[in-house]
């Protein structure tokens, strides 16, 4: 091989890193760029150091946000997840049982999440709602925008509607990669519906429920368009996420020095529990597929 | 006494997958079962192990119906083409697994799981998971899962199919000591002729849902009662050639005649056909009484140390299987010898009328 075909490689290369640089590497280090300046204006700024990570890390209104962070992220994963694999086990496994079942699972993940919201604020109301009204009608109070656990128990709910079938269908991938004689020598064993399951299924799961279980959180850490749309944060700061006060601060209080910080520090969080939660499934239950 | 298989019959979604099956396992029996994929093998095995119900027919028990026994109830083990373990699992959990299930005692499920470990080799990798195993390991684990309890049947099903050629030998040769010391009804499945005659016993030769020979191994490989039989039970397929026997000459195509001899003798005037093994083709004359065929080359592959040539003689497809590495153009003419005493004369309906003694 010649050095010009050498080089020409770079011709094809080249393209993705300019694309890349503009659209990751470049706001990023903007981003670095903000943490570390004040600014003023136009062309009028100051070089602050760690000042704004200083300030961020003090604020008590991040602290509680990030404290609602983990607590929304725990629980849905906690609901989704073994949500999902319930589903997915109930699922019938071939005919056109199986090609409906799939659809309509597939349903919620087809409604772009703005909307999402929005349809959960008609489904919720109190007045007009099909949940709110009925809710009501039992005798039961319910108003998600007066009480700040009802503002939960609705997002939640939400998030595990649109959610729960991308766990379930990966689930499901999963269950039906395992090949039919393992449950004919499990049956032949005598192994119970639970030994199955524990020793068959979720080794065998393994691989997928690590996928499920990262983009369920890293999604969940990140939520804002949703919990937007329905709470807008309310009632009183009851369901301010990280992503929410992140956007406070940014846009309505054009702090752009300590947002910029407080994403650095956003990004550096979830960059470490995907990679903890990365190691911890990689070690549990191997020997899986 | 032993296992015995009535009148059984398999529809599934009306598709007829077994036919008629009429079969007696013997305890302590060694039994193969030999068939091309798809011929119903599979769907057998699964009837007597209880993993299927029959569309009709009886499974009996020493003389015990036990058709409708569910599968955990009966004694039963399986190894699969698959290489089948408990993925979470060590080797030595795996191996004790269908032990543990049936509540034995501790020190014995450790004696026993000891012991098959030793049968399969397996003794130092106990403390492994299935996936720190090759593809032999795993299935050696299997098979020890499935000798462990001593069930009273046996079944394995293509257990070496999915290993390669060395694993495969080396195993086979292991299985029939181990096979030996068992008494269970061993069942095992195989779609390789050779494969069948190293494990011995008794066979069940089967085409299509239909079990169309039984006996002893080597008993059904030197006289395959059926066209079909001897095309199951050999490899490469046994050839055949038209014959037509007039007086004392047999007619082949191509003008070329030879006298009966041997065990030939005795056929009268009519339409034959002749088997001939391709590992009974020469491309040298080896003796007196051998016959010519003129042949044009279509194919040769080379084996290893054999030579596959596939040749047409007059209009009818052969394929000679040669000791040695030769090379032969595609279109050339080629001899090829054949002696009349490895001949199995079939009628035209298929049937065998004399094989060779």
């Amino acid at each position: 091989m010649n050095k010009w075909e050498d080089n020409r490689a770079w011709f094809l290369v080249i393209p993705v890193f300019i694309i890349v640089a503009f659209s990751a590497i470049l706001p990023l280090m903007t981003v670095v760029n903000y943490s570390v300046q004040d600014i003023f204006g136009p062309g009028d700024r100051m070089f602050v150091g760690v000042e704004w990570f200083k300030e961020v890390l003090g604020d008590s209104r991040l602290h509680e946000a990030l404290l609602k962070q983990f607590l929304f992220s725990g629980l849905v994963l906690l609901i989704e997840i073994p949500l999902g694999i319930g589903i997915a086990l109930l699922m019938p496994k071939k005919g056109w049982g199986s090609s409906l079942s799939l659809v309509l699972m597939a349903l919620p993940l087809l409604i772009p999440w703005n909307v999402i919201g929005t349809i959960w604020i008609v489904f919720t109301r109190p007045d007009i709602g099909l949940l709110g009204s009925f809710i009501n009608g039992m005798g039961i109070p319910f108003d998600h925008t007066a009480s700040p656990i009802q503002a939960w128990i609705t997002l939640i709910l939400m998030e595990v509607w649109h959610w729960t079938p991308l766990v379930v269908l990966l689930a499901y991938a999963g269950l039906r990669a395992i090949p039919e004689a393992y449950f004919q020598a499990a049956k032949i064993d005598g192994a119970s519906a639970w030994a199955v399951f524990k020793y068959i299924q979720l080794p065998k799961m393994r691989g997928v429920l690590t996928i499920a279980i990262l983009l369920r959180f890293m999604d969940s850490f990140l939520i804002y368009a949703e919990p937007f749309v329905l709470t807008g944060g309310g009632p009183g700061n009851s369901t301010t996420f990280l992503s929410i006060y992140l956007v406070k601060i940014a846009v309505g209080q054009f702090d752009l020095g300590p947002a910029a910080a407080f994403s650095l520090i956003y990004f550096l969080i979830v960059l470490l529990l995907s990679w903890l939660f990365y190691q911890v499934l990689q070690n549990a239950g191997k020997g899986g597929a | 006494m032993g296992l015995s298989l009535k009148n059984m019959q398999k529809k599934v979604d009306g598709e007829e997958h077994l036919i008629d099956i009429n079969l007696d396992f013997e305890s302590g029996s060694r039994n193969v079962i030999l068939g091309r994929t798809l011929s119903g093998k599979t769907s057998l095995l699964r009837l007597m192990a209880g993993l299927d119900k029959p569309t009709k027919g009886q499974l009996m028990l020493d003389g015990k119906d036990i058709t409708g026994m569910s599968v955990r109830k009966r004694s039963v083990a399986m190894v699969y083409q698959q290489f089948i373990n408990y993925p979470s699992f060590t080797v030595y959990d795996n191996i004790a697994s269908p032990l543990k299930v049936s509540k034995m005692d501790k020190k014995e499920i450790e004696r026993r799981v000891q012991e098959a470990a030793q049968m399969l080799h397996l003794e130092s990798m106990l403390n492994r998971l299935p996936s720190e195993l090759s593809g032999g390991q795993q299935q050696r684990t299997a098979i020890a899962r499935a000798i462990v309890r001593d069930a009273d049947l046996l079944l394995l099903d293509e257990p070496l199919v999915n290993l390669d050629y060395k694993l495969r030998e080396e195993l086979q040769i292991e299985l029939q000591e181990i096979f030996k010391k068992r008494k269970s009804i061993v069942v095992y499945t195989t779609t390789e002729p050779a494969e069948a005659l190293m494990l011995g016993g008794n066979i069940v030769v089967m085409d299509q849902g239909k079990v169309i020979q039984t006996g002893s191994t080597p008993e059904v490989y030197h006289h395959p009662a059926t066209t079909k039989v001897a095309e199951v039970f050999s490899d490469p397929p046994i050839n055949y050639i038209s014959c037509h026997v007039k007086g004392d000459q047999v007619l082949l195509g191509g003008g070329v005649n030879f006298p009966l001899n041997y065990h030939l003798k005795s056929l009268t005037d009519d339409h034959y056909k002749l088997g001939v093994r391709s590992n009974h083709f020469y491309l040298k004359k080896r003796g007196e009484n051998d016959v010519r065929l003129a042949v044009k080359v279509e194919l040769a592959e080379i084996n290893g140390s054999e030579t596959f040539i596939h040749a047409d003689f007059s209009g009818e497809r052969i394929v000679i299987q040669e000791v040695g590495i030769y090379s032969k153009k595609i279109g050339s003419e080629i001899e090829v010898y054949v002696n009349p005493s490895r001949f199995f004369v079939y009628s035209d309906t298929g049937k065998l009328v004399i094989a060779p003694s």
